[in-house]
């Protein structure tokens, strides 16, 4: 027995996870996009000390201020501070961009990983409705579906969720059709093991890295087209500091007031590019063919 | 190729009509619709039936689809609900607005991002592609709508070198088109490098070379037409994508194209039409897919010999 544990400890100097992170730390990308996104977290939690009165207050005397340092971003048109509705505005573009791309994640890898393991007419089936709705284009898709629920938190991450279900659909059912024929599934099969074990336990932790590479890679994306969904007054309604929106609450001042509008726009450009360098980093620590 | 084309072009059919069935029972689930406000707050339960049989909402949806694709496929998208005119008149007009912009910033990304990739990928690991490859990510995180405020601010609010908004003369086209341009530049550029670097050390090129080939011609002739696939797949989908997603850019530059004329239908609740554009749009869509799947045929040979070699074993076994 203790000679099993010294023997364990020796192969087990480092998970796999470990090997990932280990490989991930020497891409200085990724390295400065989580330094970031860990940054937008800390900004996440110190926002709920703000106080929702400040951020809202308005003060027509000091309207399109400039930036200065009592207001680091300036004001907007009703004289509100654009630094606490900027900072404010994380947990809006965070939680819709985190919560859509989880919510395609979990539906798409369970319709996906059903449609890879039975195929036949179910994967027909599955897959053809998966190209029709892939058909439609994401900006289109998510404008419908918002102007049926109403523009709210809720309804953004419902309606940016749905546009990126079919991504992981296709990359689920793809490494599952790969793995299905394996030996260990078939030793799993023999033994009794039912389908949804089969699934759950030997199939889909060895086809979740392409998932995890596609969940940081879309979340980039979520949070532009929700922001831009915002930004044409489909998405979270203005007096909520939603980036898309503080830009487009910028827009009319544009002339006389650029800031406004800028450092929005700056925090949207600066979280989408952390979540690509880190998805980028992770796509080749994850990919077993990079590894030297 | 031809029956292949027919082929592709039959499987349409069923995909727009699902799609467009989609859509319609999505709009119908739309609250508030036009008919709602037009009954009188003191009509009495047989004036709203009326009112609801003469839309046909007594009937199942079903019904309203099938009667609404009916008069679709004779092209007759009914008329809108708030300005009363014509549907599919009001789209047409709209679309070469939207088509001169996609193809000219695709023209402007295609032209920029294709030397910009070659280039990266020949001096893979220098400064030049560093620089690049920091640029490129940064132009794919930057949301289309600040960039277009930026370039406004900058190029028409304090250069005054371009007017900011409508469509009167070629000045208008440049800023929509190279906003648009430069969003699509940072992904074509990126594959662009990355599928020249997989080519540039291919024996061919060897060959190429020790032939005597000037290496102007090995690059833009054999590495690039062997890596055009790819290119072509990221430019293909940009062009669709920005048929589609047209609508901020649209909006940013007050540009009259569809995609605004779709947010306002939306945002005005004129449910018809809304779900007119929407199709519209989603089979302009679906067909310019199609185009581009087609052209891998013309730049990749094998693909091609692959289409007519299934044609005639399909013979041969028939």
């Amino acid at each position: 027995m203790k000679e099993k544990e010294l023997v364990s400890k020796r192969y087990r100097k480092r998970s796999q996870l470990g090997d990932i992170f280990h490989r991930l730390r020497k891409n200085k990308g990724s390295m400065f996009g989580l330094c970031i996104i860990i940054l937008l977290l800390v900004i996440l939690i110190l926002s709920f000390f703000i106080d929702y009165n400040a951020v809202t207050a308005t003060d027509l005397a000091n309207r399109y201020q400039g930036p200065s340092l009592k207001h680091p971003f300036g004001t907007d048109d009703m004289g509100r501070d654009m630094f606490l509705r900027t900072l404010y505005g994380t947990r809006y573009s965070l939680s819709i961009g985190f919560g859509a791309t989880l919510l395609a994640a979990i539906v798409g890898v369970i319709i996906g990983s059903v449609s890879g393991y039975y195929g036949g007419l179910v994967d027909d089936l599955i897959m053809r409705l998966t190209d029709i709705i892939s058909s439609i284009p994401a900006m289109l898709l998510g404008m419908v579906i918002v102007s049926i629920l109403g523009g709210s938190v809720v309804n953004l991450i419902f309606a940016v969720g749905i546009c990126s279900i079919q991504y992981y659909i296709r990359i689920t059912r793809a490494s599952i059709l790969a793995i299905r024929g394996q030996e260990y599934v078939e030793a799993a099969k023999v033994i009794g093991m039912s389908d949804l074990r089969i699934i759950f336990t030997q199939i889909l932790p060895n086809a979740f890295s392409p998932v995890i590479v596609t969940f940081s890679a879309t979340i980039g994306i979520a949070i532009l087209v929700s922001a831009s969904l915002s930004f044409i007054g489909l998405g979270v309604a203005v007096p909520m500091p939603e980036w898309g929106a503080l830009v487009s609450s910028g827009r009319n001042a544009l002339r006389t007031a650029p800031f406004v509008s800028t450092f929005p726009g700056l925090f949207i450009m600066i979280t989408v590019l952390a979540f690509n360098v880190l998805g980028d980093g992770l796509r080749d620590a994850l990919d077993p063919k990079l590894k030297r | 190729m031809i029956r292949y084309i027919i082929k592709r072009l039959l499987y349409l059919i069923p995909v727009i009509l699902c799609v467009s069935f989609l859509i319609f029972a999505l709009m119908d689930l739309t609250p508030g619709t036009v008919v709602d406000s037009m009954i009188p707050s003191d009509a009495t339960p047989e004036m709203v039936e009326e009112i609801y049989a003469q839309y046909d909402l007594d009937k199942p949806m079903v019904y309203r689809y099938a009667k609404y694709m009916l008069q679709f496929v004779q092209g007759d998208l009914g008329k809108s609900d708030i300005s009363g005119e014509n549907i599919l008149r009001m789209y047409l007009d709209r679309l070469p607005n939207t088509l001169l912009l996609a193809v000219s910033s695709l023209f402007v990304a295609a032209v920029l991002a294709i030397p910009m990739g070659i280039r990266a990928a020949r001096h893979a690991g220098t400064l030049t592609d560093n620089l690049t490859t920091v640029a490129t990510l940064v132009g794919m995180s930057m949301p289309s709508f600040w960039l277009g405020l930026l370039l406004l601010f900058l190029f028409s609010f304090k250069l005054r070198l371009f007017p900011a908004s409508g469509n009167d003369g070629f000045l208008s086209y440049i800023l929509p088109a190279v906003c648009n341009g430069l969003t699509m530049m940072a992904g074509t550029t990126r594959q662009t490098r990355a599928a020249m670097l997989e080519i540039l050390h291919a024996d061919f090129l060897r060959t190429a070379r020790s032939k005597g080939v000037p290496e102007k011609r090995v690059i833009w002739k054999h590495a690039l037409g062997n890596a055009m696939i790819p290119i072509l797949t990221t430019l293909g989908s940009n062009l669709s994508s920005s048929l589609a997603g047209s609508v901020v850019i649209e909006s940013v530059f007050a540009w009259p194209g569809v995609g605004r004329l779709t947010a306002e239908a939306i945002m005005s609740r004129d449910v018809k039409l809304a779900c007119g554009a929407v199709i519209m749009t989603t089979i302009l869509y679906v067909i310019m897919q199609l185009i581009v799947d087609l052209a891998y045929a013309f730049v990749d040979p094998r693909i091609k010999a692959r289409y007519i070699r299934t044609r005639k074993t399909r013979r041969k076994a028939a």
